[in-house]
């Protein structure tokens, strides 16, 4: 099947060599920062963790995503689902990678890096967070091309992986509540050692990652022949606008044991973030974009006759999915230093290699997307009729 | 473990089939990070503490003069370009800042201002070692110092987010050019870009029977001022240790001790 990704039209080959050019930039940035440094990043003694741990955070939450598809159709059979699955589960490969890549790329001492297995420490939720995401990387890998191949040669997927595939349904939340146990269990950080941080991220990865879907979906069908089908994207736009909900409630949520509490450390980083504290104010007008995208995403998601207009819902998943990534790729992650120990403010902002790191990372991603997708694609395009004998290609 | 004891389990589980694996983790969870012979002249406690007396400092300089000599004597390196890289072992912050949480608008202008001594506080239960995934901070078991390994540390800086008193410091570039090699302590070893360092209790010069460097300057401060030394280094297991007696005689305070994270540092005023 490989095969498949080495033929492509001309199309296919800009883009996969703009990504690379991308990847090349990036190539060079990261070694500036491995010879001089994280000095090079806008990372202090203070706001220690930054864009990278942010997008890291974030993109776990895309590769859990995943399973609001593959859930759906392996334990309540719905079809509709079907032709999604490969999608959910290759986005969900392309996303591990990223997260993977975006630990890797914080390093101090990248070299170092194996020392995670070579001296295992189950204290360390990091350790946790090492097991939970190469397992989901391998099942992932195992499922698709296991169920994509069968799909291509015309038989029913081969019994063995049926068991593999409850176990990526239940192993899917585990990686984003590992992730959230990395800030949630942390003493003195009052933005992130908060009970529902688990909950709060499965919430806004179930909103994210499904709205990333619905857009990749719309794209998969502009320039290819294969169409997941107009009612799979209602379903799972139905999934985006309840987990959206819940989200925005959870953050609510925060806001009232925060407030109405009045506890200063628990107001403080809320403040910051918001509405700026002592004068300092960095991050409050992305934080204002965050918010007033996400209450563009739930008026448009709610009301059902401007979701089922394919190009409204496209402008709301591009609200839910922008408004998700400012506010946990990277308020999240800056705000729980702000203030530091001290009560005192150093303020983080990207510097230009963190950024162009970041955007070769994600190019890293999409390259491993485009390939994944382009075979599937191309098995699909092979096969024309999906299991359930409905046809999956459009009409020439 | 003598070389019998040893050879009694390599034996064993030779016959067994365990293999040289298993050998070498039982070894390895019996030993210390540096089991040498141990100096017979070594300062040993079951739990280091350290009581900062605020009353014993006069001057600015006072501070500074401890300072001065932990960051020489560790090859601390004076980051003055971007203070955001910074790199502190020991240094000092207000009241306000020291014990957030406890700040009071009508606290005595001379307490206000007093510039509190901060280090890393060796806690009885640290987080930092709890988040770290390699070990490279861990608590040393014979006398509970949070020790660094700044050769296996991946620069993860998770331990930074795990501790609450701002304690870690990382390298987010090369040390050693803010180093003046003439001024080097050879006896110590200087760190490269991309790791963690922090204050630990000076357990090399604990090793050779000398007292922690802050500790020993703060006895020189004490001879100019006349006073009895402003840092008192002692365990904290010993009822008879001056730590022990000054905290029995005293009202002193620790940082955020509401964390349970259970400081070794002691404030008295």
């Amino acid at each position: 099947m490989l095969e498949n990704a080495i033929y492509g039209s001309r199309r296919y080959w800009i883009w996969i060599f703009f990504l690379l050019s991308i990847i090349g930039a990036g190539f060079l940035a990261y070694l500036y920062q491995f010879k001089y440094g994280l000095g090079v990043t806008g990372m202090s003694r203070d706001v220690s963790w930054g864009l990278y741990i942010g997008q890291f955070t974030f993109l776990v939450g895309v590769a859990a995503s995943g399973v609001m598809v593959v859930l759906p159709y392996y334990l309540h059979n719905y079809k509709k689902f079907a032709r999604l699955t490969i999608l959910g589960e290759f986005l969900a490969i392309a996303a591990v990678i990223m997260c993977m890549l975006f630990i890797f790329v914080d390093l101090g001492q990248p070299l170092r890096v194996l020392n995670v297995i070579l001296h295992p420490t189950p204290n360390s939720v990091m350790f946790y967070d090492m097991i939970v995401l190469s397992g989901y990387l391998m099942l992932n890998l195992i499922i698709g091309w296991t169920v994509l191949s069968a799909e291509r040669k015309e038989v029913p997927p081969p019994k063995w992986v049926k068991p593999i595939i409850y176990l990526s349904i239940a192993w899917a939340p585990s990686i984003h509540t590992v992730t959230a146990f990395l800030y949630a269990g942390i003493p003195g950080k009052h933005l992130w050692m908060t009970a529902i941080m688990a909950a709060r991220f499965l919430a806004s990865a179930f909103a994210g990652g499904p709205a990333l879907l619905i857009l990749l979906a719309f794209i998969v069908r502009k320039y290819t022949r294969f169409d997941p089908g107009k009612e799979a994207i209602q379903s799972l736009a139905k999934i985006v606008t309840y987990c959206m909900i819940l989200n925005v409630f959870f953050l609510g949520l925060e806001f009232f044991t925060a407030f109405y509490s009045q506890v200063p450390g628990h107001m403080h980083s809320f403040v910051y973030l918001y509405a700026g504290y002592h004068g300092y104010s960095q991050l409050v007008p992305i934080m204002w974009v965050s918010s007033i995208l996400a209450v563009i995403a739930l008026v448009m998601l709610i009301f059902p006759q401007i979701r089922k207009n394919e190009t409204l819902l496209g402008v709301a998943c591009l609200a839910t999915f922008f408004s998700l990534w400012i506010d946990k790729g990277f308020g999240l992650v800056v705000g729980g230093f702000v203030p530091n120990s001290f009560e005192k403010i150093t303020e983080y902002w990207p510097t230009i290699p963190e950024a162009i790191i970041t955007m070769a990372v994600w190019a890293i991603g999409f390259l491993v997307l485009t390939i994944l997708y382009k075979i599937a694609i191309s098995v699909k395009e092979e096969v024309v009729f999906d299991k359930y004998g409905e046809r999956q290609i459009k009409a020439e | 473990m003598d070389r019998r004891e040893f050879l009694k389990i390599a034996g064993m589980s030779s016959l067994l089939g365990i293999g040289g694996f298993s050998v070498a983790s039982t070894v390895r969870s019996d030993l210390e990070a540096s089991q040498i012979k141990a100096n017979p002249a070594a300062l040993t406690a079951k739990r280091w503490a350290m009581v900062v007396d605020m009353s014993k400092f006069k001057t600015p300089e006072d501070y500074q003069k401890c300072i001065d000599a932990c960051h020489r004597v560790h090859n601390v390196p004076t980051v003055t370009d971007n203070p955001k890289h910074e790199i502190k072992w020991l240094w000092t912050e207000t009241y306000d800042h020291a014990f957030p949480g406890n700040e009071d608008k009508f606290l005595s202008e001379k307490i206000k201002h007093m510039p509190f001594l901060l280090l890393c506080n060796h806690c009885e239960n640290p987080p930092c070692v709890r988040v770290c995934p390699t070990q490279a901070t861990f608590k040393r078991k014979s006398d509970g110092i949070v020790m660094m390994d700044m050769h296996r540390c991946i620069g993860c800086r998770f331990c930074m987010a795990g501790c609450p008193y701002g304690a870690r410091s990382f390298n987010y570039k090369n040390p050693r050019t803010h180093l003046d090699e003439s001024k080097e302590n050879r006896e110590f070893p200087t760190r490269m870009k991309g790791v963690v360092e922090k204050c630990t209790l000076c357990y090399e010069r604990l090793a050779h029977g000398l007292e922690p460097a802050c500790v020993e300057a703060a006895k020189e401060v004490a001879v100019k001022n006349g006073t009895t030394p402003g840092l008192i280094f002692g365990d904290l297991e010993d009822p008879n240790s001056a730590v022990r007696k000054i905290l029995s005689e005293r009202f002193s305070i620790r940082r955020k001790p509401e964390l349970g994270t259970g400081p070794s540092v002691y404030y008295v005023l």
